[in-house]
């Protein structure tokens, strides 16, 4: 194959990346669409084969093992924990990016260019960092690592140190052609790794992951670079752009900036003094009166919380709302971006339960249709529900976008007590006039109503 | 001929520009699916690993490339399936057929 016909090829594939991607943006082709990613993936691969001269047992070793890893990961992985998989995926991505430019490093002979230690430089880095960062989120949504920050004296110092040894050693191996340098510098990329992630709390990890899976296709890129492919560019710089927009995405939808979440060590568990109550009155209700009032509504807008997928109650929900829809009542529900532990994590939760997609508004299309609605259940959700972030510009979280219930004619929280969300912050809501509590486990809750709704 | 790093990074700028068209229009329902589809897509780096189970007979680079194949074997297969998985639970609206 002519070096023409092979660059062509792959100038091919990724252009089924570029169709895949375009087609996961409906619900209706997205699944053919990553089937045409794959595609592309497969020609990649085999216009490769064709043309290298490949270590057939290292190759075959080490594609069987992945292979399989892969695919037992993927098949068994239960969809509340599909945050910490994809985690686990960006760190493999990073890692595979670094060794090649790591194993291209150790077979070059002679001075190398600037210009190629430069992108070898850049892979080793940026492919260390996503690999031992994205194993710290892994950790920390696994359980296995505390969720909440972990800090102590002099942290950003250190990591700012950190940095500029991690430049130093770039440039240091480039002029002096040291192999010492090169590997102090993949170190300190694996160390900055875990130093970067450690101080961010639990809550904050979507906007890691998004980060990450953006930083796994810049290292992608710069590989690319490395052995001069653009295949591999093109396919970096398609996925480091889509990691940067959920990044923005979902630092938006908590009202924060990137630096904040990364160095802000949000939600830690000291000093955080629960806020002065709100105080006043709260109004109860019971299974029975709620069945009454759902089945009598026109719409019933549901804003479900990522506790509801902790308790698997989403198929019990589901059952509710075919009863409700049985009777002639419109249910659709209100995600908010950070439902989920990553974007658009409690629409693929609600999926599994077999709710069917156009049911799922997004936080604007709530909004609109909350002034015109009955009742809204609120499962679970808190914090995306507080109107203080929206009235009270005291509020810690004052101007993040929230689903603003109260526009509603009845509101019902599910809620097991009175505490507050992880932000430790108190929640007017459920002092308004228009709120009823009523205090269970989500999943209790939904059990009682589905028997309630028998009698009305 | 132009200095094929400057080509790439032409290629670069203009296919993030792409990549930033395509994603703004990917509904929120769809993020986690993008998010591991386009993680998958990252995998695209095993070209990459292949290549370099045959620079050398070296041991060093061999281990280095055996390692790069395994993990991004496990980004591209475990990307791409579970991806599929996801997206098969997500169902058309009911109403649909009946009109």
């Amino acid at each position: 194959m002519s070096p023409e016909v092979q660059a062509l090829l792959y100038l091919l594939a990724a252009v089924a990346f570029i169709i895949g991607l375009r087609r996961l943006g409906s619900p209706r082709t997205a699944r053919s669409g990553n089937a045409v990613a794959a595609v592309g993936m497969l020609l990649a691969v085999v216009v490769t084969l064709v043309d290298s001269e490949v270590s057939w047992v290292v190759l075959g070793a080490g594609a069987a093992v992945g292979a399989v890893v892969g695919a037992v990961l993927a098949l068994r992985v239960q969809m509340t924990a599909m945050p910490q998989l994809v985690a686990a995926f960006n760190g493999f991505g990073g890692l595979a990016s670094a060794l090649v430019a790591g194993a291209v490093y150790v077979t070059v002979t002679g001075e190398i260019e600037t210009v190629e230690m430069l992108t070898i430089l850049l892979s080793v880095g940026i492919g260390g960092i996503t690999f031992t960062g994205s194993l710290v989120a892994y950790a920390k949504l696994q359980g296995l690592l505390s969720g909440s920050p972990i800090t102590y004296p002099g942290q950003k110092t250190l990591n700012a140190a950190l940095l500029v040894g991690l430049l130093t050693a770039g440039v240091w191996s480039q002029t002096s052609q040291d192999p010492l340098a090169f590997w102090g510098m993949g170190v300190i990329s694996l160390v900055l790794g875990v130093l970067l992630v450690i101080p961010i709390g639990g809550a904050d990890m979507p906007v890691v992951i998004a980060l990450l899976n953006s930083l796994s296709g810049l290292a992608a890129a710069a590989t690319g670079f490395v052995i001069e492919n653009s295949a591999l560019i093109i396919g970096g710089a398609l996925v480091g752009a889509s990691g940067l927009i959920l990044t923005k995405l979902m630092t938006e939808a908590m009202n924060r900036s990137l630096a904040n979440v990364l160095f802000g060590a949000f939600g830690t568990g000291e000093g955080a003094a629960p806020a002065a109550s709100a105080g006043g009155d709260v109004r109860t209700t019971t299974p029975g009166d709620l069945a009454v009032a759902l089945s009598y509504a026109n719409r019933v807008v549901i804003v479900p919380g990522y506790g509801l997928a902790v308790a698997q109650a989403q198929h019990q929900l589901r059952e509710v709302a075919d009863e409700l829809e049985r009777r002639g009542v419109e249910v659709v529900y209100g995600i908010h971006p950070v439902a989920g532990r990553m974007p658009g994590h409690m629409n693929v939760l609600l999926a599994e339960a077999e709710i069917p997609y156009d049911r799922l508004l997004d936080l604007d299309d709530t909004n609109s249709v909350l002034s015109r609605t009955d009742v809204v259940l609120v499962l679970g959700a808190n914090d995306v529900v507080n109107p203080s972030a929206r009235d009270d510009a005291e509020s810690p979280i004052y101007g993040m976008p929230i689903i603003e219930v109260d526009r509603a004619r009845t509101v019902v929280v599910v809620k097991r007590s009175m505490s507050p969300g992880f932000a430790g912050i108190d929640n007017p809501l459920f002092y308004d006039e228009g709120t009823l509590m009523l205090f269970a486990d989500a999943k209790k809750a939904l059990a009682d109503l589905t028997v309630a709704l028998e009698t009305v | 001929m132009l200095d094929p790093v400057v080509v790439g990074v032409v290629v670069f700028v203009l296919a993030s520009f792409i990549g930033f068209e395509l994603i703004t229009k990917v509904p929120p329902t769809l993020h986690t699916p993008l998010m591991s589809g386009s993680n998958a897509i990252s995998g695209i780096t095993i070209v990459g690993a292949i290549i370099a189970t045959g620079i050398e007979n070296d041991l060093l680079a061999a281990s280095l490339a055996f390692l790069a194949v395994g993990s991004a074997t496990i980004n591209v297969v475990g990307g791409f399936l579970v991806t599929d998985r996801m997206l098969g639970m997500f169902r058309r609206p009911r109403r649909e057929g009946r009109e």
